[in-house]
């Protein structure tokens, strides 16, 4: 039921979004419409970081219970960390190629984004290849953890090369924020963490029958 | 004190019999310094600001292969399990095998990096030496979350093509500050060399205290 | 109590290796761990040998709890297995003394040339490990585990790949330490062997105890050909 309520409610305020972020909201002086991507694309960065900070409440959980069920929590927010940042570095390069000419620019938040976008496919690689459900647990939880502590390392690292070497910058929100921006962004926001909630309850259910099934299948074949 | 000693001293006597680590290690970094004269040939730029990202290039590389050399010995007739049966903590383990690794990838470096200042024409002057001090910072850097992944990777069907996928994304501060100090050090202008050194120093402190307090879910059943 | 396990519990993911283990193992005693293969028995074992962390349950090794204070247990534990944890481009010499510094060995170089001869091995004392048969590598395996002086011998299949000669000098190691009142624990699919010295013999079946015996009555003999035979014990 509160599922079902969630599902709606994502869905209402994703199509409200879309609305205000095509129809509603002014067109930017400056950018023009393709200012418009930045509604999707900020609420996307920001969930890579939240994904970020949940994987190291996996990878803590598990240290201190040993709990499998941390390890899903932990796969959860990578998996959703791996869409919503890839996700994330597509807008921006559809943003830069018509603002900055180039499709992909070393700025320090694209870098940091990245970057932290391969940690979370290592730690899916690595999973991948440990088929004892303990094993992998424990393994990607020590990665986990050091993926997770680079994070501060790496922004303070990049954000000192960018720093020293200066460039032009066009700040992503552009000229002036209008109200009207404002409300669409916020509304944005509403609704890409409501889809965020709805996506992370059901991989974590997906997670949990994945493990069934794999007990199932090893029941079947202590059988055989 | 004793059992890292003692865990070093083993390494060495091993490596002094077969040759493995060490050599493929320097092979490897001479091989990227080579292909990069290639690369960068026909390119008119200074050859200050380009050389220090391949030297590093070579070194995170070349460390790389000797990770996984050191860690295929270990793994061989299951002398890892000898090893956790001894009397010393996960821990001491872990710095025991961080400072064999160290000391090693310092060897194959102290021959590229000679090799280095030869190939882009640099001299043999103080800025060398600041250049082996950064190096000894790096490498430390990267011995130290190296040793650690090396044991997890170790643990997948894949391992040594797991363990770049796992290493590089997490040694990106190091090398970002090794170049960027070795680039410094190199035009001669430092005046932010101090902070790339802090980012070294507390990459190491960080990584050394992390991989020490949790090295044991990384080598336990 | 040179051992004493109470409701060791082992899961993996899904499968239970072991299944609450309570034992106690005094002081001199020789205990024989028989059990087809997964039964729990090797897993039992690499717990007592604090390679393998127990999901659940308690364990102390000569009164010390394994959990608070592991490194002072492990120095009282030799343990040996078809893997002999040697290095193979090490000599025998090099890998005891190797072993001996992590155990912190007083006068070790004494002790590694009385290890060396007791084992047979002075004539290949400086050749590679590599270069060895399975027979020369599982005495140097013994030497191995002898040279810090346990107080508890755990052997996991100790008699695998062994030539007879290899088998004597176990067989005449072993003695030795029982008679010096060391604890061992032993286990093998060879019954012959492993009841010879035996003093207690136990069967182990999906991860549980399932039959205690003395290793020299004849019942004990009938309980494992019955469990080999049926799959179960009286």
């Amino acid at each position: 039921m509160k599922l079902k309520v969630l599902a709606i409610l994502t869905l209402v305020s994703m199509l409200t979004a879309l609305y205000m972020i095509f129809l509603y909201a002014p067109r930017e002086a400056l950018q023009g419409d393709a200012q418009r991507i930045f509604y999707i694309h900020v609420p996307l960065a920001i969930s890579g970081y939240v994904s970020a900070f949940l994987l190291l409440i996996g990878v803590i959980g598990f240290f201190r219970t040993g709990d499998l069920k941390w390890d899903r929590f932990g796969e959860t927010a990578a998996a959703l960390g791996v869409t919503f940042i890839s996700a994330q570095l597509i807008t921006g390069s559809l943003w830069s190629r018509p603002i900055w000419g180039p499709w992909w620019v070393w700025d320090a938040r694209t870098t940091l984004q990245l970057v932290l976008d391969l940690i979370f496919i290592a730690y899916f690689m690595l999973r991948s290849y440990l088929p004892d459900p303990q094993k992998r647990a424990k393994l990607s939880a020590v990665f986990g953890l050091l993926g997770m502590i680079d994070v501060p390392i790496n922004y303070l690292s990049i954000y000192l090369v960018r720093t020293q070497h200066p460039q032009a910058v066009v700040s992503p929100g552009g000229g002036g924020v209008s109200p009207e921006m404002g409300l669409t962004l916020t509304v944005s926001f509403t609704a890409v963490g409501l889809l965020y909630a709805y996506l992370f309850n059901r991989r974590l259910a997906i997670a949990k029958v994945e493990e069934e099934v794999d007990y199932l299948e090893q029941v079947v074949l202590a059988h055989e | 004190m004793k059992s890292m000693s003692a865990i070093i001293f083993k390494d060495i006597v091993i490596e002094m019999r077969n040759k493995e680590s060490i050599t493929s290690m320097l092979m490897f970094g001479v091989l990227v310094l080579v292909v990069f004269q290639f690369a960068f040939e026909t390119i008119n730029v200074e050859r200050g600001l380009l050389a220090p990202g391949t030297l590093w290039v070579a070194f995170s590389f070349a460390a790389i292969l000797g990770l996984n050399r050191s860690l295929a010995m270990e793994i061989d007739n299951d002398c890892l399990q000898g090893l956790l049966l001894a009397p010393i903590s996960r821990g001491e383990l872990y710095l025991g095998k961080v400072a064999s690794n160290f000391i090693f990838m310092m060897i194959a470096e102290a021959i590229v990096l000679p090799l280095f200042v030869v190939f882009n024409n640099l001299d043999f002057n103080l800025k060398f030496l600041e250049v082996a001090a950064i190096a000894c910072l790096g490498t430390l850097g990267i011995a130290s979350i190296g040793t650690i992944l090396s044991t997890i990777s170790a643990n997948t069907r894949i391992k040594e093509v797991m363990l770049p996928v796992l290493q590089i994304p997490l040694t990106v501060p190091v090398i970002i500050a090794s170049v960027e100090a070795t680039r410094e050090v190199l035009t001669g202008d430092t005046r932010g060399i101090s902070s790339w050194l802090y980012v070294l120093a507390g990459f190491i402190i960080v990584y050394l205290t992390a991989s020490y307090l949790v090295f044991e879910f990384a080598v336990e059943e | 109590m040179a051992l004493e396990s109470e409701d060791i519990r082992k899961t993996f993911g899904y499968f239970t290796a072991l299944g609450g283990v309570t034992l106690k193992v005094k002081r001199g005693e020789f205990l024989a761990l028989f059990g087809r293969n997964g039964a729990g028995k090797t897993t039992f074992l690499k717990i007592a040998a604090t390679l393998v962390k127990p999901t659940q349950g308690r364990l102390r090794i000569e009164g010390i709890d394994v959990r608070e204070q592991p490194e002072e247990a492990r120095r009282r534990i030799g343990f040996l297995s078809h893997n002999t944890y040697l290095y193979r481009d090490l000599t025998p010499i090099e890998n005891l003394r190797f072993f001996g510094r992590l155990y912190g060995v007083q006068d070790l170089d004494e002790r590694i040339h009385s290890l060396i001869d007791r084992v047979g091995l002075q004539r290949r004392a400086s050749d590679p490990v590599r270069s060895f048969s399975r027979g020369l590598h599982q005495r140097l395996g013994v030497a191995r585990v002898m040279l810090h002086d346990p107080s508890l011998i755990l052997l996991d299949e100790p008699y695998t790949g062994l030539d007879a000669n290899a088998v004597d000098t176990l067989n005449q190691m072993l003695d030795e330490a029982i008679s010096a009142g060391k604890t061992i624990i032993l286990t093998t699919h060879d019954l012959e062997q492993g009841l010879r010295a035996a003093s207690r013999a136990i069967i182990i079946d999906r991860g549980k105890i399932v039959f205690t015996g003395d290793a020299r009555d004849p019942a004990t003999r009938d309980a494992y050909s019955q469990y080999i035979r049926v799959g179960v014990t009286p």
